[in-house]
């Protein structure tokens, strides 16, 4: 989730992409997962190429993660 | 607050249940005796979450505060309140209830952020010499990639050649000149989701334009 560089900020990383509605509706699971400890990237692999090339959806992510990780506390 | 005990809950596939997200489920379902406290339940952990993310992006939309701020928010949690009601079915049990139903608020909130701090603005359309100059400002290894006047060349013929106007009109907004997605998506009045699939799209036959060419041979694999 580290910022983007120039070249995949325009052009995107290849591969399979869950998609923002995609990505939407496993990410509950993949932020418990990651608060887990698992491996995300292996889990969700689609999730998380999504999670490359979309900044808007990185972005609730981290949001998502923050709260996950509050209702535990 | 984790999961204490496990359930098993019939459906398409085998799925375990904590208590409490069973609790909501069937409270969610119950009559509408069980049913009205649990959506007051609902609502209020939904506005807790979205004025809590609210307060973590501060520093993306340090503008948008105050009345403005909170109305956004309210607004957030009702309608997430109504999206998780309407896609009850589609929780598949895998996380916790309440995390699933934090996704909803996340997505509201961030989606009437980011238009609201965009409004009144316009979105550059413009696929011109600044456009593409500012691309060669920045530094380090990766940008030294992209600052190559021939990789750069050839992608803006190829975006000139290869894109359906609208391909070519949302890279232009959200790849080349940062526009957020949600705002190019309440212009197009369209969603994140549709307008990601044509940017996808889009990116797409650039990647394989640029491959064509032997441009991208060492910058991004396929």
């Amino acid at each position: 989730m580290n910022e983007r560089d120039p070249l995949t900020r325009l052009l995107g990383v290849a591969g399979e992409d869950a998609g923002c509605e995609g990505g939407m509706v496993l990410l509950a699971e993949y932020v418990e997962a990651e608060l887990a400890g698992r491996d995300t990237i292996v889990l969700f692999p689609a999730v998380a190429a999504h999670l490359r090339n979309c900044p808007a959806c990185v972005e609730d992510y981290r949001g998502l993660l923050a709260l996950a990780r509050a209702q535990d506390e | 607050m984790g999961p204490k005990q496990v359930e098993t809950v019939p459906g398409l596939v085998s799925r375990e249940l904590d208590l409490e997200s069973r609790g909501w489920l069937e409270s969610l379902r119950g009559s509408s005796v069980e049913r009205s406290p649990a959506l007051e339940r609902l609502h209020e952990l939904l506005r807790r979450a979205a004025y809590a993310e609210a307060a973590r992006r501060r520093h993306l939309y340090p503008e948008v505060d105050g009345v403005e701020l909170d109305d956004i928010c309210q607004q957030a949690a009702a309608d997430a309140v109504v999206a998780v009601t309407a896609k009850l079915d589609g929780y598949r049990g895998a996380s916790r209830f309440t995390t699933w139903a934090y996704g909803f608020a996340v997505l509201e909130l961030s989606v009437k952020l980011r238009r609201h701090a965009w409004r009144g603005g316009s979105i550059p359309t413009a696929d011109d010499d600044a456009t593409w100059d500012r691309l060669a400002g920045g530094s380090g290894a990766a940008q030294a990639r992209v600052e190559s006047g021939e990789l750069l060349a050839a992608l803006r013929r190829a975006v000139a050649e290869e894109l359906s106007p609208r391909q070519r009109e949302v890279f232009v907004a959200v790849a080349l000149n940062d526009v957020e997605i949600d705002v190019v998506a309440g212009q197009l009045e369209s969603t994140r989701g549709a307008v990601y699939k044509v940017l996808h799209d889009a990116r797409r036959k650039l990647r394989l334009r640029l491959e064509r060419e032997g441009h991208l041979e060492e910058a991004v694999a396929r």
